[in-house]
């Protein structure tokens, strides 16, 4: 008699040898600190957030998405900060993806303004003509479903109290529904006049958009607040008139700042660019600080994008633009 | 002609839907391959790509893959223990409750109820049912088995044992979730750990259903079709020991340089170069089980099918390892490489020997003779053709991508935007749906042989 002739002892078997590599390659790293690291400065998602990411998955945006940056040259250029092991802590189910047939999303919270998220989901060729992500229109067309909200962060024990997320899910309505919610030119283009006044689908998942990663931002952010306000705006252009460094800053326009400010910075979701109009003051130098450093109403900031020589050449074409 | 024993009913039962699952798969498939270069056709929520790509690769690996596994299953499981399954009403039962629990799947899924995670998508409500039906099934082969009259199980039992055993436990352990509602839950695990264990059961997925149950179909219907039985017993016991051991390792080569701990990486990647060793086990094993007669690859229609289905799973047994070193994962993961990888499996490998397997058991079952081998030759050379076109074609798109990405100026500058590398695809995504399309028209070809053979073949003598 050998196992091949007792069907019970042989599935026996079986299950033992399987289970080797499962206990040691799963089982065992489920207890072991490494694969469920915490720290301070990642915090839970609001119950609005949460909402927006049930939405992320429902509609499947990870079968083309990813979530993390790996410690890649190019990678890191490409999304910013690789990804860090305690920043999923509280992502059940993890949602890094296995395919990019659209970018790294891990960084994308504050990337943008929302009013940038606004147009993208709904009409991502509006801003990339050749983008082939659907349009998602339905989402600007459906009320948020909030009646579960209050379930769902108890199941995951995120630790609000039903008056919390009440209060959340309050404050949130008021943010986007307020006449000084800088998105809001865009958001009323996209939303249906009797949705305006409430939390669509969109504004949950761009609330979601905004928080991915921005936990780490925030945690750089102070760490070097002291040396980023140490760092001088250099206060004049030293390429100011030079042609050659006009056509490097239109290229360069044309790659980072067209999606929002428009063709030749006819404007869009940002201002235009080519009246005399100047909404943070007209020098180089507040132009310079606008770009480096971002600015509250949406304008993100690309001092880490761009080196200073760059920026100064997009300001040496932009000034071209007033001429004709 | 004798009336047909339950299992070789349930086998009928099983095929069909099989075959119905797959075509509804892969006019789907079609689809998705539309819309990733014509976004407009994304106009409704049911029908936009994140939503229809789960539908995809569930109604193929479970409507099509699974159905296809349950009816050889059932067939063999009669024939090498020479026994009748001991629960026919069970099986009958497991026929309905299959289709019922696919096409439940294919609803919820088109709704956008599904938990994100990679072939384990299906809401809580039905993984209960999947667990159900999975013991069904099981009672049957165990029962069968020890009632069998014949003494020594053959290899396809080991597998189709390995499966039963396996599937449950990792179906089981990756599922784990807390229901907020009946249409939604959140996973019981957290982050890394959620990811590793997904990878682990994702792996595995692919190797105790598009992996290990094949090659029972191939250890019993290839000899079967060429009437020489298997060339090593011996190398069969080893490559199945050291297969069933080793898949489980390997979870990690979805997830290299991700923030997983770096030691289960390792691990994962080390056990996925060994595992070159046991897949070639049953490549060797094939080959030279035709030493002497390779003649055959032109007169039995059959041989062909099985002969390039085991080739290409040797292919997908290089390329996957390879894909896991950690320069080339860093080059290749995320890009359309990998979707060829997976169609060289799906299309190459699981459909080449489910199709043969069917060739050979619908006649069987129907007591009839084929009813045409010219077209069985033709669906033969279609569904290469379609594979092949799509799989080369995804490979050069996934290598311009991977270049695209990594591409950086003199200054250390990325030289191309996102949106510039999706546009450079769209020629090659266009490639990829005529190569659909010609697999697709070879699979109807298929489906027409054999609705006609178990309608209106002539009788076998
Ligand atoms: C020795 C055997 C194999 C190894 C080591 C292996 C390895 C791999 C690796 C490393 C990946 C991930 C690629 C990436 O995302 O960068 C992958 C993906 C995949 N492989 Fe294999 N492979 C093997 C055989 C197979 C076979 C026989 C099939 C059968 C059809 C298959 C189907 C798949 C599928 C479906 C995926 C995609 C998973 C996803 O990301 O959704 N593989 N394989
Ligand atoms: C007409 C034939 C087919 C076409 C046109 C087709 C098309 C597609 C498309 C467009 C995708 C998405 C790729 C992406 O996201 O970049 C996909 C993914 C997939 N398909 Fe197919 N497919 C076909 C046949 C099959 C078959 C026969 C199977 C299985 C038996 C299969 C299994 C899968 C799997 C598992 C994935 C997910 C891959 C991953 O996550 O990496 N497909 N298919």
């Amino acid at each position: 008699m050998n196992i091949y002739s007792r069907p019970v002892v042989f599935a026996i078997v079986a299950a033992v040898v399987v289970l080797i590599g499962t206990v040691v390659t799963t089982f065992i790293p489920m207890m072991l600190p490494t694969t469920q690291p915490v720290s301070k400065y990642v915090k839970p998602y609001t119950a609005i957030e949460l909402e927006g990411r049930d939405i992320y998955i429902r509609e499947g945006c990870n079968n083309c998405h990813t979530q993390t940056v790996r410690p890649l040259v190019t990678e890191v250029a490409r999304y910013g900060e690789y990804s860090k092991p305690e920043e999923f802590a509280y992502d059940r189910p993890f949602l890094w993806g296995s395919r990019r047939t659209g970018p790294d999303l891990a960084r994308v919270g504050g990337k943008y303004p929302d009013s940038w998220h606004y147009q993208h989901t709904v009409n991502p060729q509006s801003m990339f003509a050749r983008s082939n992500m659907p349009p998602f229109r339905w989402l600007a067309e459906r009320k948020l479903d909030t009646s579960w909200s209050y379930r769902k962060v108890s199941v995951l024990g995120y630790g609000y109290s039903r008056e919390e997320v009440e209060k959340q899910i309050k404050e949130f309505r008021a943010k986007v529904t307020s006449p000084d919610y800088p998105a809001k030119r865009i958001r009323d283009q996209v939303t249906p006049p009797p949705l305006r006044g409430d939390i669509t689908e969109l504004d949950a998942l761009v609330a979601y958009l905004q928080k991915l990663g921005r936990d780490l931002k925030e945690l750089r952010k102070k760490e070097t607040a002291g040396v980023a306000a140490a760092a001088e705006v250099p206060r004049s252009n030293p390429y100011s008139g030079n042609r050659e460094a006009a056509e490097k800053g239109k290229e360069i326009f044309e790659k980072n700042c067209q999606v929002c400010h428009g063709k030749e910075g006819g404007g869009g979701i940002g201002p235009n660019l080519r009246d005399e109009k100047w909404i943070y003051g007209s020098k180089d130098s507040d132009l310079y600080e606008s770009i480096s450093r971002g600015r509250k109403g949406g304008m993100p900031p690309f001092g880490n994008r761009l080196s200073s020589e760059d920026i100064w050449k997009v300001i040496t074409y932009i000034r071209t633009l007033g001429e004709e | 002609m004798k009336s047909p024993t339950p299992g070789e009913s349930v086998a009928k039962g099983f095929a069909f839907s099989s075959i119905f699952w797959l075509i509804i798969g892969l006019v789907v498939g079609l689809y998705l391959a539309l819309e990733m270069f014509l976004p407009q056709l994304n106009f409704a929520p049911w029908i936009a790509f994140g939503r229809l790509r789960v539908v995809h690769t569930n109604g193929l690996a479970f409507g099509f893959g699974l159905g296809g596994i349950f009816a050889c299953s059932y067939y063999m499981l009669e024939k090498l223990t020479r026994k009748e399954l001991v629960f026919p009403k069970l099986a009958k039962f497991h026929l309905y409750l299959f289709n019922v629990a696919i096409l439940l799947a294919a609803i919820s899924l088109f709704a956008g109820m599904n938990t994100s995670k990679e072939y384990a998508e299906l809401e809580w409500p039905l993984d209960v049912v999947v667990v159900i039906m999975w013991v069904i099934f099981a009672v049957n082969v165990f029962a069968t088995l020890i009632k069998r009259r014949e003494k020594q199980m053959y290899i396809s039992l080991w597998y189709i044992l390995a499966m039963t055993v396996t599937v449950a436990i990792l179906y089981i352990v990756n599922n784990l979730e807390v229901p907020v509602n009946l249409f939604k839950s959140y996973s019981a695990y957290a982050g890394v750990n959620d990811a590793n264990v997904q990878w682990w059961y994702g792996h595995n997925a692919v190797g105790f259903v598009f992996t290990v149950p094949i090659l029972a179909m191939f250890y019993y219907f290839f000899p079967k079709s060429i009437g020489i039985p298997i060339y090593s017993h011996r190398l069969s016991i080893v490559s199945f020991w050291s297969l069933v051991f080793a898949y489980l390792w390997t979870g990690a080569h979805h997830l290299m340089l991700t923030p997983l701990p770096e030691w289960i990486q390792t691990v994962g990647l080390a056990f996925s170069i060994f595992l070159i060793a046991p897949s070639w086990g049953s490549v060797i094993n094939g080959y030279y089980t035709l030493r002497g007669n390779w003649d055959k690859m032109r007169t039995n229609y059959l041989t062909k099918f099985f002969i390039l289905g085991i080739t290409f799973y040797g292919l997908q047994t290089i390329q996957g390892p390879t894909q896991a070193l950690r320069s080339l994962t860093s080059f290749f993961h995320y890009t359309d490489w990998v979707v060829g990888h997976v169609h060289m499996g799906t299309m190459g490998w699981v459909t080449m020997t489910i199709m043969a397997s069917f060739y050979y058991l619908i006649p069987k079952l129907a007591g009839r003779e084929l009813y045409s081998e010219k077209l069985a030759n033709q669906s033969f050379w279609l569904v290469l053709i379609g594979q092949l076109l799509y799989t080369v074609t995804m490979w050069i798109a996934g290598i311009m991508q991977g270049a695209m990405w990594k591409a950086t100026n003199p200054d250390g500058s990325l030289t191309y935007s996102f949106v510039n590398v999706v546009a450079a695809m769209y020629p090659y995504w266009k490639i990829r749906f005529v190569g659909g399309v010609v697999y697709l028209a070879g699979i109807l070809v298929f489906l027409y042989n054999m609705v006609k053979t178990a309608s209106s073949g002539s009788q076998a003598a």
